[in-house]
């Protein structure tokens, strides 16, 4: 165990209101006119990539853009719902920086970097100024000023919306604002590329191998700087509420290469998605939770009542959070409703077809503000309801259920966003460091945009300035990328190869299956043990056995996906192996051995106050658990209660 | 739930290797479908079917299935994104088709848009649209606090109707002229309605219709099968919009 390191995160000193502005005005600069001297490459376009490419190239410097979609537009982003937090205070209703700052790192469960999330809450204001700027239609009273509602267990209204499609309308922001770029030639937009490789010359990340998926070829691009704006990997489950497309691969590329790997076993569990219907499903849905400010969440109170849910009268329903948590109500955050969802059902009081559901009932909202006001808030959502499950959510309640929806756990980066591999950056989703271990809705895109507009852009200047880049230019003849090449081809080539009798999906499925029944809502030693036998297993069987059809050239869809699900059975070991030896529970990392006397997540702050992050080693050795030690010294530890 | 009617289908697929090569439509009957099932999902279960039998999947654009990131297409039975309003093909259910039914799918087509491989199209004409001058030109920096720039509600909420486009092309692909008037509608609109695109109004419409003339994409006659075929709903008023602003910018024009 002596190889442990302890990991810096270089959080600048004084207090905690100074040390961003103190810090930038530290860091070094880079001289307009060297900036054109500099390029760099962006490997994603959601918010964090698309708002990071505009805002560096407005800066001068020369940026390369890389997504595996047709268009930068169609990054995951553009499927958030919510809405966007920011401690503006409009509405006068007592919000301020410091309480966003607060509510956040409480809301982590206090595992969460402090000077990370103060920052966040500091930029935040500068967000929801900057995408006014750009024209992205936020929701307005009828004076003409912002809307803000209250949103995933916050008790002010901090939250900024553009209907149920924020997300779609942030991100629209952030990629005309990088075509804008594209437009006068100084952005360059690769699409329908997947990062295959990241290329490291003399110990700095120096550029990445690209497959292009259209055609097949490989593509070697060299930079002075990478920034990995991938997002997350909640589709390790298979079944989660992420795009088919999103995978872990870059990130994991990554790692493999030195970029440590922080908590991994953090993911978020969304509590209102809309339930599995069938073998052949192919993601699931999420429905925004800000239906929780009017629906209110039941089961029936006898187990296995098989009633419909009119049929069963008042007294026999059992409403058990506003019961359980009188102050917060169905209120509470994400990971609470999720694990209660959970528990109900699994004390048989589940409801529908499957019994893996609860209801969502908007019965006494509809009573009390009309029908017409529901539909105004909430009308397309309904509609996509109805859409999805043939049944009318204005007649009857919602069934809802926890999925899989975001993982807070990520690249390890330092307060500048670097990875341990110098010259790696990680932003939005793919880093790990402000969420702690559960993310409180309308955070993500706040995360994502701070990242991207106003965080990066100081600190990538610092570390090119540092290192002197100007003088040790680095390009593609160099023959670490024709050995990252190879090496990625080759894979390809293996994958290829086996021709067994498996279809990718079929793994891709069944580790789906290991991870939600043993690295899900609830964690035993026991169940992360089995997890972990079992993914080394499937994984053995998909390098001997995994069918994938067609050629190297060309489309080759099959291909694609054998890839990402190649990285993701490695990576659903990892996210076993971290929730182990994480022995305690925190936020969205549940181990049913660590629970106070009211089934709420027991924190061991002793022996982890820490973030975990983990070194790869090889694919069949163990990786190395180094830590950063956590100081909480503005926000004091305690115990989370909703109550 | 109604799981127990499961269907057989006769289904008609544009196969097409890459695009180079013809095309052609292939028959396929699949069997065991779930009404509850998505349209992709039941693509998906053909293609599992493929694959065992070692034959090429159908290849085919998608990423969100929630109907928001715009990646689907698809012409079924000569209907963008299929028969139900306002629905993406990714939100379209079996339910929609009975025992039996037969369906052609083929891809969104517009000589803008080649067809890559069976159904994908490349689309990064639409791109090099909003890069003509789909935007406000902002920097990132220290703008205006937010609530400076007042908005009436009613103009907030037409912006956002135009904003919900979600750049699918469903609007080229059903239009006889595959003209691209609606898409590029919907953002002159969204600027145009807000005070924050006033300044470059003219610059924007005038761009934007150049380049969409330059990458082949037709002309608008007035159809109103782009508004009928639009996930989204987007209006043609849109297009009114478009073209009173367009002729305001070429009268008043400098050059």
């Amino acid at each position: 165990m002596s190889d442990i390191k302890k990991l810096d995160g270089k959080v600048p000193a004084g207090d905690i209101q100074d040390k961003w502005d103190n810090h930038r005005f530290n860091m070094k600069l880079v001289n307009p006119s060297n900036k054109r001297k500099y390029h760099v490459i962006v490997v994603g376009t959601g918010l964090a990539g698309a708002s990071a490419a505009a805002t560096l190239s407005e800066l001068g410097y020369q940026v390369s853009t890389f997504c595996i979609q047709d268009s930068p537009r169609r990054a995951h982003s553009i499927a958030a719902q919510g809405g966007v937090n920011a401690a503006k205070n409009y509405p006068n209703d007592g919000d301020s920086v410091w309480r966003l700052f607060y509510d956040t790192v409480k809301g982590g469960d206090y595992r969460s970097r402090e000077a990370n999330v103060y920052r966040l809450a500091q930029v935040s204001n500068n967000i929801i100024d900057q995408c006014a700027a750009q024209g992205v239609p936020f929701a307005r009273e009828y004076g003409g000023t912002l809307s803000n509602r209250s949103f995933g267990g916050a008790q002010v209204s901090r939250t900024f919306y553009a209907r149920g499609q924020t997300g779609q309308q942030l991100l629209l922001g952030a990629y005309s604002a990088m075509m804008k770029e594209v437009g006068k030639g100084k952005v360059k937009s690769y699409t329908r590329r997947e990062m295959v490789e990241l290329v490291i010359v003399n110990g700095k990340a120096r550029g990445i191998i690209t497959r292009n998926v259209v055609t097949g070829e490989y593509e070697k691009f060299s930079a002075d700087a990478v920034l990995l704006c991938t997002g997350g990997y909640g589709n390790t489950y298979f079944l989660s509420s992420n795009a088919m497309a999103s995978n872990g691969s870059a990130a994991w590329k990554a790692y493999k290469k030195g970029a440590m790997f922080a908590n991994p076993c953090y993911t978020q569990i969304h509590p209102t998605c809309i339930p599995q219907h069938g073998d052949f499903q192919s993601k699931l849905t999420l429905m925004s939770e800000s239906l929780r400010n009017d629906g209110r969440v039941w089961v029936p109170k006898a187990k296995a009542d098989k009633r419909a849910a009119l049929d069963i009268p008042e007294e026999e329903r059992d409403y058990y959070l506003e019961e359980k948590y009188p102050s917060f109500g169905n209120l509470v955050p994400r990971d609470v409703a999720a694990r209660n969802a959970k528990q109900q059902s699994d004390l048989g009081k589940g409801v529908g077809s499957t019994g893996v559901a609860v209801y969502l009932d908007f019965a006494d909202a509809i009573k009390r503000d009309g029908i017409e006001s529901i539909r105004a808030k909430y009308g397309n959502l309904f509609e996509m309801y109805q859409r999805i499950t043939d049944e009318n959510p204005y007649e009857v309640p919602m069934r809802i259920f926890p999925a899989v929806h975001y993982t807070m756990g990520g690249l390890w980066v330092d307060y500048n966003l670097m990875t341990t591999v110098p010259g790696c950056f990680a932003l939005g989703e793919a880093n790990f460091s402000d969420h702690g271990a559960n993310r409180l809705g309308a955070s993500a895109l706040m995360q994502g945009l701070a990242d991207g507009y106003f965080v990066i852009p100081f600190t990538l200047g610092n570390y090119l300035a540092g290192e002197d880049l100007i003088n040790q230019k680095v390009d593609t003849s160099a023959k670490e990328f024709d050995e990252a090449l190879t090496e990625s081809e080759a894979r390809f080539t293996k994958l290829l190869g086996i021709n067994g009798n498996k279809s990718v999906d079929s793994f891709h499925r069944e580790l789906g299956v290991v991870m939600w029944d043993n690295v899900g809502m609830a964690r035993t030693e026991e169940s992360l043990k089995t997890a972990i036998s079992k993914i080394k297993d499937i994984r053995a069987d998909f390098w001997k056995n995994v069918k994938v059809t067609g050629t190297a050239d060309g489309i080759n869809i099959e291909l694609e996906k054998a890839n990402r699900v190649a990285d993701f059975l490695e990576l659903g070991e990892l996210m076993a192996r971290d929730a182990l030896e994480r022995k305690e529970s925190c936020g969205g990392h549940f181990r049913d051995e660590y629970q106070t006397e009211d089934n709420e997540a027991r924190r061991v702050d002793d022996e982890f106050c820490h973030v975990a992050a983990w070194e790869f080693t090889s694919v069949d050795k163990e990786p190395i658990r180094n830590i950063e030690e956590l100081s909480f010294e503005n926000v004091a530890l305690s115990q989370r209660s909703y109550k | 739930m109604s799981s127990e009617n499961l269907m057989t289908l006769n289904l008609k697929i544009w196969r097409q290797k890459n695009n180079k090569e013809k095309g052609e439509i292939v028959d396929y009957t699949i069997d065991g479908i779930s009404p509850d099932a998505s349209f992709l999902e039941m693509l998906d279960i053909l293609n599992e079917k493929l694959i065992k039998e070692g034959s090429d999947p159908v290849a085919y654009d998608h990423d969100c299935r929630e109907g928001i990131c715009g990646m689907c297409s698809l012409m079924i039975n000569g209907q963008a994104h299929g028969p139900e309003a306002e629905t993406t093909t990714c939100q379209l259910h079996m339910r929609k088709y009975k025992d039996g039914d037969t369906i052609v799918i083929e891809p969104f087509r517009a000589r803008a848009f080649p067809v890559l491989k069976d159904l994908m199209i490349d689309r990064q004409a639409f791109d090099d649209i909003i890069a003509a001058g789909g935007f406000v030109n902002v920097n990132t920096g220290n703008p205006q606090d937010a609530n400076a720039i007042l908005v009436p509600k009613e103009n907030a909420e037409l912006a956002m109707d135009a904003a919900s486009c979600i750049g699918c092309a469903a609007c080229v692909a059903s239009c006889k002229n595959a003209s691209a008037m609606l898409f590029v509608s919907a953002k002159v609109s969204q600027l145009a309605l807000l005070p924050q695109g006033q300044v470059e109004a003219d610059e924007r419409v005038k761009n934007m219709v150049l380049k969409m003339d330059e990458l082949g994409f037709g002309n608008c006659t007035n159809e109103a099968e782009c508004e009928a075929s639009c996930p989204k709903g987007i209006s043609i008023s849109n297009i009114a919009r478009l073209n009173r602003d367009f002729l305001k910018a070429a009268v008043t024009s400098n050059d």
